[in-house]
């Protein structure tokens, strides 16, 4: 069954917030062979009890139904939801992307930021940090176009994402 | 309650509140405080063993035995690692164990210190779940969860690292009422329209078999029995995987024997033709299923198991059923009932099987000076049956041909390392199920090269006076690797011969037990009635043929359909693929 087209699957991931508990998944993915695009972890409780992964990953769909099944038996796991199978959802990335240049340049990096809303939170005269968010391609092109102004290096947070609608999923 | 104790003290005190009776451990620096409070109190015993690893396996052979939860204390570092095989061992073979691990103090952690080892780290993906107890307050609800998570659901190894400073601080330890834990709540009944499906399905079914595993044995012995009035309820054949046998009796009609590699002729063939499967607490293990792609293909596919992530793992099914297997079995005698069903015309079905069944797989011819190891086996089954003995083993030919020569009519007298295969299992585990039943025969059925491998734990059994027995099938290789060797590899014996083996007479009388050498066929009966006759323990050198090849077997890569029956049909030298395959 491993010979099914791949596909993407953005996974969202309620565990406690425990020591170890990044290390269980982590591992429960290289160990068993599954891919990891993506994943960001934060404390998302009132109480710091419960945290939440999300980890975007691909495989054809009975890898992704046995990902699922492997992350709940986890003991720490409270829940584990499929977004991509969910439906109506949200993804957000953000990245941070330093530029460096002079003249004309300098001035393109700055106009092509504004039509990407991305804002910049450092400069200097030879230099600009901006900050971009959005879907994942939104930041994967905003990058490409600053390579051709200037591109010094990049940090990109991975995908968070959460379910449409007024209810918890 | 107002008293406090300390953590050593909240370690006993709550293995005591949750009934443990025996701890299999070797105390070093790390656990020293735990040791103290053991020797403070005479509720627990504690079984001394010669090497942490055959701690686990005793453990695991006792749980496995008694159906209750295998504990076991060790020290950090080396303690810890050397136990690690053990731990691999009962995850993949769902043994419900609590492995308590001394960890250095925690100011120490993370600073290499004398015997320290990143314990829960180099555990966490091989136990069901793992702690390090940071505060003595924790160490008492930790502790009660942990039996909760290793025996609940599908059963497990937990461990606990404890901190030598954690062991002495002090904290108060009340007992606590049920375990509720927040996340972890494995599901025990089944989905009942499911069920009523699955009954459906089996009523109309001509050609159905039921595939059963370990599952069975670990829902405890109301599942077995169960089991049998599935059966006869449905009039259809039973056939068990290594891990389930004795959930069925071996000499009931119905019963085809054990399925996969080394399994009967008529299980595999039955499985692959079958119209309906009902797959009972087993996995579709790789020993089991064969190609994966030519398994079983004109069935529709029924799965009970207690751990979704085991649907749908390598074999797509059509039907699952999350929950306990004796719960689900329950719930489907009862729609059965309900529904007036009788067992559909299998006429047709059972005259294929017992085509299948006059191939007689599992025969052999004992001719000449050269005594047959299933031989063996064969007459140590006949002149043991009536005592009901629990049989242990280590891994290899002899142990598939205890499966296979060897009849098992209850659940929990058969324990073997089925899914990580760890040489060096069976003494221990015969040691553990020997203190579990100190009347009972205990026997482990071993290989000269496997018994070596825990060899030293004969010092234990003298020192508690377990009687127990070892019959080693002695043909001077590493059997199934000699066995590969000759199929695979151009009979290339590239180091399977056992060279420079001990003399076992010697060496069990250098421990304090009794050996005895059977050189061949005509002594067999003789040296197994001096075996049973003696009341200690035993070691038992039984020369057999150096030669003989365990057959049936399914060749790795290959269908059910494949198998090869006798020597006849070996291949000599495979090619890449199969090499490739384990």
């Amino acid at each position: 069954m491993k010979h099914l087209p791949s596909e993407r699957h953005t996974l969202s991931i309620l565990v406690d917030n425990e020591a170890g508990v990044l290390a269980r998944i982590v591992g429960l993915f290289s160990a068993r062979g599954y891919n990891i695009e993506s994943l960001t972890v934060a404390d998302v409780s009132v109480d710091h009890e419960v945290s939440r992964i999300t980890v975007v990953t691909s495989g054809p769909p009975p890898v992704i139904d046995q990902i699922m099944a492997q992350l709940d038996r986890l003991v720490p796991v409270h829940r584990v939801i499929d977004l991509t199978e969910y439906g109506p959802h949200v993804e957000r990335e953000m990245a941070l992307v330093k530029v460096a240049g002079t003249g004309d340049k300098r001035v393109e990096a700055l106009r092509l930021a504004d039509i990407f809303r991305a804002r910049p939170v450092d400069t200097s005269t030879a230099s600009f940090v901006f900050e971009v968010s959005g879907s994942s391609e939104k930041v994967n092109q905003f990058i490409a176009l600053m390579r051709e102004v200037g591109l010094v290096e990049v940090a990109r947070t991975g995908v968070v994402a959460i379910a449409r609608g007024a209810e918890a999923v | 309650m107002g008293t406090e104790l300390t953590g050593a003290e909240i370690t006993v005190q709550a293995l005591t509140d949750l009934g443990v009776e025996v701890v299999f451990g070797y105390p070093g620096g790390a656990v020293l405080p735990i040791y103290d409070a053991l020797f403070q109190q005479n509720r627990i015993r504690h079984i001394l063993v010669r090497h942490e690893q055959a701690a686990v396996h005793a453990a695991e052979g006792y749980a496995r035995a008694s159906g209750k939860v295998g504990v076991v204390l060790v020290t950090s570092g080396p303690g810890a690692t050397n136990a690690v095989t053990g731990i691999t061992d009962a995850l993949m073979d769902s043994i419900p164990l609590v492995v308590l691990t001394g960890q250095v103090p925690t100011h120490l952690i993370g600073t290499d210190a004398f015997q320290e080892c990143d314990t829960v780290g180099i555990t966490r993906h091989c136990s069901k779940h793992n702690y390090l107890v940071k505060e003595t307050a924790r160490l008492g609800p930790v502790l009660h969860e942990a039996f909760h998570i290793a025996r609940s659901g599908r059963p497990g190894p937990v461990v606990i690292d404890i901190p030598k400073d954690v062991q002495i601080l002090k904290a108060r330890y009340e007992k606590p009422g049920t375990i509720t834990h927040k996340t972890y709540k494995p599901q025990v009944k089944g989905d009942l329209a499911s069920i009523e499906a699955a009954v459906d399905m089996l009523a109309a079914a001509e050609r159905p078999v039921l595939y059963t595993g370990g599952g069975i044995i670990n829902s405890g012995p109301v599942a077995s029995q169960l089991l049998r009035e599935l059966a006869k309820a449905t009039g259809a054949p039973v056939t068990s995987t290594l891990m389930g046998l004795g959930c069925f009796p071996a000499e009931h009609p119905q019963f085809l024997g054990m399925l996969g590699m080394h399994g009967s002729y008529e299980a595999n063939m039955a499985m692959n033709k079958c119209d309906l499967m009902v797959c009972l607490g087993a996995r579709f293990d790789d020993r089991v299923t064969g190609r994966l792609d030519a398994f079983s293909p004109t069935s529709r596919k029924i799965h009970v198991d207690i751990d979704r992530s085991s649907f749908n793992k390598t074999v797509r099914v059509d039907l699952a059923i999350q929950g306990d297997v004796g719960s689900v079995m329950e719930d489907m005698l009862k729609v059965w009932r309900a529904r007036g069903h009788r067992a559909a015309d299998q006429a047709a079905w059972w005259d294929q099987i017992a085509g299948w069944r006059s191939r007689n797989s599992f025969g052999f011819e004992q001719k000449g000076e050269q005594l047959l190891p299933q031989k063996a086996i064969q007459r140590l089954y006949e002149m043991t049956k009536a005592k009901k003995p629990i049989i242990t083993t280590e891994v290899g030919q002899h142990q598939m041909w205890a499966a296979q020569h060897f009849g098992f009519h209850e659940p929990n007298k058969w324990l073997t390392s089925g899914g990580l295969g760890t040489m060096g299992y069976g003494l221990p585990a015969a040691i553990g199920a020997q203190l579990a039943y100190p009347g009972a025969l205990v026997i482990d059925i071993a290989g000269e090269a496997s018994i070596q491998m825990n060899i030293q734990e004969l010092g234990t059994a003298v020192q508690y006076r377990l009687p127990v027995k070892i019959f080693i099938i002695n043909n001077e290789y590493m059997g199934m690797v000699r066995q590969w060797q000759e199929l695979n590899h151009g009979s290339r014996y590239s180091e399977s011969y056992s060279d420079s083996l001990p003399d076992f007479v010697k060496l069990a009388e250098a421990y304090g037990w009794k050996g005895i050498v059977i050189e061949g066929p005509d002594d067999l009966d003789a040296g197994i009635k001096a075996m049973l006759d003696h009341p200690g323990p035993v070691m038992v050198d039984c020369r057999v043929a150096k030669l003989a090849n365990c057959f049936p077997m399914i060749p790795s890569g290959a269908a059910h359909t494949d198998m090869i029956l006798s020597a006849a049909d070996e291949r000599g030298e495979a090619d890449d693929d199969a090499k490739a395959l384990v």
